[in-house]
Protein backbone atom coordinates (compact mmCIF):
# COMPACT_ATOMS: atom_id res chain seq x y z
CA UNK A 1 0.00 0.00 0.00
CA UNK A 2 3.13 2.43 0.21
CA UNK A 3 2.22 3.43 -3.42
CA UNK A 4 -0.55 5.43 -2.77
CA UNK A 5 -0.84 7.92 0.40
CA UNK A 6 -3.39 6.45 2.22
CA UNK A 7 -5.60 8.03 5.18
CA UNK A 8 -8.26 6.75 7.71
CA UNK A 9 -10.93 8.81 8.63
CA UNK A 10 -12.58 8.34 11.58
CA UNK A 11 -15.68 10.34 12.96
CA UNK A 12 -16.05 10.20 16.68
CA UNK A 13 -18.61 11.95 19.25
CA UNK A 14 -17.66 11.15 22.77
CA UNK A 15 -16.06 8.11 22.33
CA UNK A 16 -13.13 8.81 25.27
CA UNK A 17 -13.62 4.92 26.26
CA UNK A 18 -12.89 3.76 22.39
CA UNK A 19 -10.86 6.04 20.47
CA UNK A 20 -7.45 5.70 21.78
CA UNK A 21 -7.68 2.03 21.04
CA UNK A 22 -9.10 2.32 17.65
CA UNK A 23 -6.45 4.81 16.60
CA UNK A 24 -3.53 2.28 18.17
CA UNK A 25 -5.01 -0.33 16.50
CA UNK A 26 -5.61 1.78 13.41
CA UNK A 27 -1.64 2.96 13.26
CA UNK A 28 -0.59 -0.85 13.91
CA UNK A 29 -1.95 -2.12 11.23
CA UNK A 30 -0.26 0.07 8.75
CA UNK A 31 2.36 2.69 10.14
CA UNK A 32 1.93 3.78 6.45
CA UNK A 33 -2.08 5.14 7.07
CA UNK A 34 -2.13 8.48 8.53
CA UNK A 35 -5.63 8.84 10.66
CA UNK A 36 -7.58 11.40 11.29
CA UNK A 37 -10.31 11.76 14.11
CA UNK A 38 -12.92 13.74 13.16
CA UNK A 39 -14.25 15.10 16.50
CA UNK A 40 -18.36 15.94 16.09
CA UNK A 41 -18.46 18.20 18.81
CA UNK A 42 -17.55 15.77 21.77
CA UNK A 43 -17.98 17.16 25.18
CA UNK A 44 -15.64 14.03 26.82
CA UNK A 45 -11.65 14.06 26.26
CA UNK A 46 -12.21 12.16 22.88
CA UNK A 47 -9.83 14.67 21.13
CA UNK A 48 -7.18 14.44 23.75
CA UNK A 49 -7.13 10.84 23.63
CA UNK A 50 -7.13 10.18 19.84
CA UNK A 51 -3.85 12.82 19.41
CA UNK A 52 -2.43 11.07 22.26
CA UNK A 53 -2.88 7.59 20.49
CA UNK A 54 -1.02 9.55 16.87
CA UNK A 55 -4.16 10.58 15.28
CA UNK A 56 -4.58 14.32 13.30
CA UNK A 57 -7.56 15.60 15.29
CA UNK A 58 -10.09 18.25 13.37
CA UNK A 59 -12.66 19.40 16.01
CA UNK A 60 -16.08 21.07 14.78
CA UNK A 61 -16.94 23.92 16.94
CA UNK A 62 -19.97 21.85 17.53
CA UNK A 63 -22.19 19.07 16.99
CA UNK A 64 -22.71 18.77 13.11
CA UNK A 65 -24.09 14.98 13.30
CA UNK A 66 -22.34 11.96 11.16
CA UNK A 67 -22.63 13.02 7.86
CA UNK A 68 -20.77 16.53 8.65
CA UNK A 69 -18.44 14.81 10.41
CA UNK A 70 -17.31 12.50 7.76
CA UNK A 71 -17.84 14.98 5.17
CA UNK A 72 -15.08 16.85 7.44
CA UNK A 73 -12.75 13.76 7.10
CA UNK A 74 -13.04 13.85 3.35
CA UNK A 75 -12.33 17.45 2.95
CA UNK A 76 -9.56 17.08 4.98
CA UNK A 77 -8.58 14.00 2.83
CA UNK A 78 -8.81 16.34 -0.36
CA UNK A 79 -6.86 18.96 0.85
CA UNK A 80 -3.92 17.19 1.87
CA UNK A 81 -3.87 15.28 -1.25
CA UNK A 82 -4.42 11.70 -0.10
CA UNK A 83 -5.45 8.70 -2.55
CA UNK A 84 -6.76 6.53 -0.77
CA UNK A 85 -9.29 6.86 2.16
CA UNK A 86 -10.47 4.40 4.69
CA UNK A 87 -13.70 5.13 7.06
CA UNK A 88 -13.78 3.63 10.46
CA UNK A 89 -16.07 4.29 13.69
CA UNK A 90 -14.67 5.97 16.42
CA UNK A 91 -16.77 2.90 18.53
CA UNK A 92 -14.48 0.02 17.46
CA UNK A 93 -16.89 -1.96 15.95
CA UNK A 94 -15.11 -1.45 12.19
CA UNK A 95 -11.60 -4.00 13.11
CA UNK A 96 -8.79 -2.94 11.35
CA UNK A 97 -7.71 -6.27 10.49
CA UNK A 98 -10.71 -6.17 7.86
CA UNK A 99 -8.96 -3.10 6.12
CA UNK A 100 -7.30 -5.36 3.53
CA UNK A 101 -10.74 -6.72 1.92
CA UNK A 102 -11.47 -2.92 1.31
CA UNK A 103 -8.33 -1.81 0.44
CA UNK A 104 -7.33 -4.14 -2.46
CA UNK A 105 -9.90 -3.48 -4.64
CA UNK A 106 -9.47 -0.19 -5.16
CA UNK A 107 -5.62 -0.27 -5.33
CA UNK A 108 -6.15 -2.77 -7.97
CA UNK A 109 -8.62 -0.48 -9.53
CA UNK A 110 -11.66 -2.62 -9.66
CA UNK A 111 -13.85 0.06 -7.79
CA UNK A 112 -13.66 3.89 -6.53
CA UNK A 113 -15.69 2.46 -3.63
CA UNK A 114 -15.43 -0.35 -1.63
CA UNK A 115 -17.87 -1.46 1.47
CA UNK A 116 -17.35 -3.51 4.14
CA UNK A 117 -20.88 -5.46 3.89
CA UNK A 118 -21.85 -7.45 7.45
CA UNK A 119 -24.85 -9.63 5.39
CA UNK A 120 -22.85 -9.87 1.88
CA UNK A 121 -21.89 -13.43 3.01
CA UNK A 122 -25.10 -15.41 4.02
CA UNK A 123 -23.81 -17.09 6.89
CA UNK A 124 -22.53 -13.51 8.91
CA UNK A 125 -23.15 -13.97 12.20
CA UNK A 126 -24.39 -10.47 12.46
CA UNK A 127 -28.05 -10.03 14.01
CA UNK A 128 -29.08 -6.82 14.77
CA UNK A 129 -32.52 -6.05 16.64
CA UNK A 130 -35.32 -6.56 14.51
CA UNK A 131 -36.61 -3.09 14.27
CA UNK A 132 -32.47 -1.92 12.81
CA UNK A 133 -32.55 -5.53 10.31
CA UNK A 134 -35.67 -4.29 8.76
CA UNK A 135 -34.84 -0.79 7.94
CA UNK A 136 -31.57 -1.77 6.60
CA UNK A 137 -33.17 -4.51 4.48
CA UNK A 138 -35.83 -2.18 3.09
CA UNK A 139 -33.27 0.29 2.55
CA UNK A 140 -30.77 -2.75 0.87
CA UNK A 141 -34.09 -3.51 -1.82
CA UNK A 142 -34.43 0.01 -2.55
CA UNK A 143 -31.22 1.25 -3.17
CA UNK A 144 -30.24 -2.10 -5.10
CA UNK A 145 -33.14 -1.47 -7.39
CA UNK A 146 -31.75 2.35 -7.93
CA UNK A 147 -28.28 1.38 -8.29
CA UNK A 148 -29.08 -1.69 -10.79
CA UNK A 149 -26.77 -3.50 -8.62
CA UNK A 150 -27.37 -5.91 -5.68
CA UNK A 151 -26.57 -4.20 -2.26
CA UNK A 152 -26.79 -5.44 1.26
CA UNK A 153 -25.46 -3.38 3.73
CA UNK A 154 -26.52 0.65 2.88
CA UNK A 155 -25.99 1.80 6.30
CA UNK A 156 -22.14 0.39 6.56
CA UNK A 157 -19.62 3.14 7.46
CA UNK A 158 -16.74 0.86 7.14
CA UNK A 159 -15.30 1.91 3.64
CA UNK A 160 -12.64 2.36 1.09
CA UNK A 161 -12.52 4.86 -1.47
CA UNK A 162 -10.06 6.65 -4.51
CA UNK A 163 -9.40 9.59 -4.87
CA UNK A 164 -12.28 9.84 -7.55
CA UNK A 165 -14.23 8.90 -4.11
CA UNK A 166 -12.94 10.86 -1.86
CA UNK A 167 -13.34 14.12 -4.30
CA UNK A 168 -17.16 13.36 -4.51
CA UNK A 169 -17.86 13.30 -0.80
CA UNK A 170 -15.92 16.22 -0.27
CA UNK A 171 -17.85 18.39 -2.58
CA UNK A 172 -21.38 16.62 -1.57
CA UNK A 173 -22.24 14.54 1.57
CA UNK A 174 -25.77 14.22 2.86
CA UNK A 175 -26.54 13.86 6.33
CA UNK A 176 -28.38 11.67 8.33
CA UNK A 177 -28.13 7.92 7.68
CA UNK A 178 -25.22 9.31 4.91
CA UNK A 179 -24.31 5.82 3.78
CA UNK A 180 -27.69 5.38 2.31
CA UNK A 181 -27.94 8.27 0.36
CA UNK A 182 -24.44 8.69 -0.48
CA UNK A 183 -24.72 4.91 -2.30
CA UNK A 184 -27.17 6.19 -4.96
CA UNK A 185 -25.12 9.05 -5.03
CA UNK A 186 -21.97 7.37 -6.16
CA UNK A 187 -23.75 5.56 -9.15
CA UNK A 188 -25.20 8.79 -10.47
CA UNK A 189 -21.74 10.40 -10.51
CA UNK A 190 -20.95 6.86 -12.64
CA UNK A 191 -18.44 5.81 -9.77
CA UNK A 192 -18.55 2.12 -9.15
CA UNK A 193 -19.27 0.50 -5.91
CA UNK A 194 -18.25 -2.62 -4.98
CA UNK A 195 -19.95 -4.57 -1.70
CA UNK A 196 -17.50 -7.04 0.22
CA UNK A 197 -18.25 -9.24 3.32
CA UNK A 198 -16.70 -8.05 6.26
CA UNK A 199 -17.27 -9.02 10.26
CA UNK A 200 -17.91 -6.30 12.36
CA UNK A 201 -17.47 -6.40 16.51
CA UNK A 202 -20.30 -5.59 18.56
CA UNK A 203 -19.82 -2.02 20.05
CA UNK A 204 -17.13 -1.77 22.76
CA UNK A 205 -18.27 1.14 24.47
CA UNK A 206 -21.51 3.13 24.81
CA UNK A 207 -24.64 2.19 22.59
CA UNK A 208 -25.61 3.20 19.02
CA UNK A 209 -26.88 6.51 18.74
CA UNK A 210 -29.66 5.29 17.15
CA UNK A 211 -33.18 4.17 18.84
CA UNK A 212 -36.34 2.88 17.50
CA UNK A 213 -38.14 5.44 17.45
CA UNK A 214 -35.66 7.94 15.64
CA UNK A 215 -34.57 5.27 13.19
CA UNK A 216 -38.14 5.27 12.00
CA UNK A 217 -38.09 9.10 11.49
CA UNK A 218 -34.79 8.45 9.75
CA UNK A 219 -36.18 6.15 7.62
CA UNK A 220 -38.73 8.31 6.07
CA UNK A 221 -36.66 11.32 6.01
CA UNK A 222 -34.21 9.00 4.08
CA UNK A 223 -36.38 7.44 1.74
CA UNK A 224 -37.82 11.42 0.77
CA UNK A 225 -33.97 12.28 0.39
CA UNK A 226 -34.02 9.15 -2.19
CA UNK A 227 -36.83 9.81 -3.79
CA UNK A 228 -36.33 13.65 -4.37
CA UNK A 229 -32.99 12.63 -5.53
CA UNK A 230 -34.07 10.43 -8.30
CA UNK A 231 -35.35 13.50 -9.45
CA UNK A 232 -32.09 15.74 -9.42
CA UNK A 233 -29.11 15.86 -12.03
CA UNK A 234 -26.08 14.86 -11.37
CA UNK A 235 -23.68 17.77 -11.35
CA UNK A 236 -19.83 18.14 -11.71
CA UNK A 237 -18.86 18.91 -7.93
CA UNK A 238 -22.32 20.15 -7.07
CA UNK A 239 -25.00 18.31 -5.09
CA UNK A 240 -26.72 15.02 -6.21
CA UNK B 1 -70.06 47.50 3.38
CA UNK B 2 -67.64 47.79 6.48
CA UNK B 3 -68.83 50.05 8.91
CA UNK B 4 -67.31 53.48 9.18
CA UNK B 5 -65.42 53.12 12.79
CA UNK B 6 -63.69 49.83 12.09
CA UNK B 7 -62.90 50.94 8.74
CA UNK B 8 -61.28 54.04 10.27
CA UNK B 9 -60.02 51.99 13.27
CA UNK B 10 -58.31 49.38 10.82
CA UNK B 11 -56.67 52.12 8.01
CA UNK B 12 -55.06 53.68 11.63
CA UNK B 13 -53.77 50.24 12.21
CA UNK B 14 -52.44 49.26 8.81
CA UNK B 15 -51.10 52.71 8.45
CA UNK B 16 -49.38 51.87 11.69
CA UNK B 17 -47.67 48.57 10.36
CA UNK B 18 -46.50 50.38 7.16
CA UNK B 19 -44.85 52.93 9.59
CA UNK B 20 -42.87 50.33 11.73
CA UNK B 21 -41.56 48.70 8.55
CA UNK B 22 -40.32 51.64 7.35
CA UNK B 23 -38.35 52.21 10.67
CA UNK B 24 -37.09 48.81 10.60
CA UNK B 25 -35.95 49.54 7.01
CA UNK B 26 -34.29 52.77 7.58
CA UNK B 27 -32.77 51.36 10.62
CA UNK B 28 -31.64 48.72 8.49
CA UNK B 29 -32.89 46.35 10.85
CA UNK B 30 -34.83 44.61 8.17
CA UNK B 31 -33.43 43.60 4.95
CA UNK B 32 -35.02 45.36 1.22
CA UNK B 33 -35.79 41.53 0.36
CA UNK B 34 -38.00 40.75 2.99
CA UNK B 35 -39.19 44.37 3.29
CA UNK B 36 -41.08 44.17 0.11
CA UNK B 37 -42.97 41.61 1.76
CA UNK B 38 -43.78 43.37 4.20
CA UNK B 39 -44.82 46.48 2.82
CA UNK B 40 -46.59 44.53 0.28
CA UNK B 41 -48.99 43.26 3.35
CA UNK B 42 -49.25 46.55 5.01
CA UNK B 43 -50.41 48.07 1.03
CA UNK B 44 -52.99 45.12 0.73
CA UNK B 45 -54.24 45.82 4.44
CA UNK B 46 -54.90 49.67 3.99
CA UNK B 47 -56.81 49.29 0.58
CA UNK B 48 -59.14 46.43 2.09
CA UNK B 49 -59.54 48.93 5.29
CA UNK B 50 -60.08 52.27 3.28
CA UNK B 51 -62.13 50.75 0.34
CA UNK B 52 -65.58 49.83 2.55
CA UNK B 53 -67.14 48.33 -0.23
CA UNK B 54 -63.64 46.54 -1.04
CA UNK B 55 -63.96 43.00 0.99
CA UNK B 56 -67.86 42.66 -0.33
CA UNK B 57 -66.58 43.75 -4.04
CA UNK B 58 -63.49 40.66 -4.20
CA UNK B 59 -65.59 38.32 -1.98
CA UNK B 60 -68.28 38.87 -5.25
CA UNK B 61 -65.33 37.92 -7.48
CA UNK B 62 -64.41 34.89 -6.01
CA UNK B 63 -68.47 34.03 -5.69
CA UNK B 64 -68.41 34.06 -1.41
CA UNK B 65 -71.70 35.05 -0.63
CA UNK B 66 -72.80 33.84 2.93
CA UNK B 67 -69.55 35.80 4.56
CA UNK B 68 -67.53 37.82 3.00
CA UNK B 69 -64.71 38.19 5.50
CA UNK B 70 -64.02 34.77 4.94
CA UNK B 71 -61.75 35.84 1.92
CA UNK B 72 -59.95 38.07 4.21
CA UNK B 73 -58.79 35.10 6.35
CA UNK B 74 -58.23 32.81 3.27
CA UNK B 75 -55.84 35.41 1.85
CA UNK B 76 -54.59 36.02 5.23
CA UNK B 77 -53.88 32.30 5.95
CA UNK B 78 -52.53 31.71 2.26
CA UNK B 79 -50.01 34.25 3.07
CA UNK B 80 -48.82 33.14 5.94
CA UNK B 81 -48.27 29.40 4.64
CA UNK B 82 -46.38 31.57 2.25
CA UNK B 83 -44.08 33.11 4.67
CA UNK B 84 -43.08 30.48 6.35
CA UNK B 85 -42.25 28.44 3.17
CA UNK B 86 -39.55 31.22 2.53
CA UNK B 87 -38.55 30.84 6.10
CA UNK B 88 -37.70 27.65 5.69
CA UNK B 89 -36.08 27.70 2.63
CA UNK B 90 -33.88 30.75 4.03
CA UNK B 91 -33.21 28.12 7.22
CA UNK B 92 -32.30 25.71 4.95
CA UNK B 93 -29.94 27.32 3.02
CA UNK B 94 -27.93 28.93 6.50
CA UNK B 95 -28.04 25.83 8.46
CA UNK B 96 -26.27 24.46 4.95
CA UNK B 97 -24.05 27.20 5.21
CA UNK B 98 -23.36 26.88 8.88
CA UNK B 99 -21.87 23.62 8.12
CA UNK B 100 -19.58 24.10 6.12
CA UNK B 101 -18.30 27.13 7.82
CA UNK B 102 -18.13 24.74 10.54
CA UNK B 103 -15.74 22.41 8.67
CA UNK B 104 -13.80 24.93 7.48
CA UNK B 105 -12.85 26.73 10.60
CA UNK B 106 -12.15 23.23 11.85
CA UNK B 107 -9.81 22.47 9.42
CA UNK B 108 -7.73 25.67 9.59
CA UNK B 109 -7.94 25.41 13.58
CA UNK B 110 -6.35 22.03 12.64
CA UNK B 111 -3.67 23.85 10.03
CA UNK B 112 -3.02 26.49 12.65
CA UNK B 113 -2.06 23.95 15.85
CA UNK B 114 0.14 22.45 13.24
CA UNK B 115 1.95 25.54 12.01
CA UNK B 116 2.22 26.19 15.42
CA UNK B 117 3.18 23.24 16.58
CA UNK B 118 5.74 23.34 13.57
CA UNK B 119 6.98 26.82 15.37
CA UNK B 120 7.62 25.87 18.85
Amino acid sequence: MAERRGIAIVPARNEEGAIGGVVSEIRAFDPELDVVVVDDGSSDRTAELAAAAGAVVVRLPFNLGIGGAVQTGFKYALEHGYELAVRLDGDGQHDPGELPKLIEPVLRGDADIVVGSRFADRDGAYRPPLARRLGIGIFARIVSVLVRQRVTDTTSGFQALNEHGIRLFADDYPHDYPEVEATVMVVRHRLTLLEVPVRMREREHGRSSITALRSVYYMIKVLLALLVGMFRRASPGGSA
Amino acid sequence: MTPFRVSVMATIASLLLLLVVFELIRSRRLRERYALLWLLTGLVLLVLSAWRGGLNTIAGWVGVSTYPPAVLFAIGTLFILLVLLHYSTVISKLSDQNVILAQRLALLEQRLGERGREAS
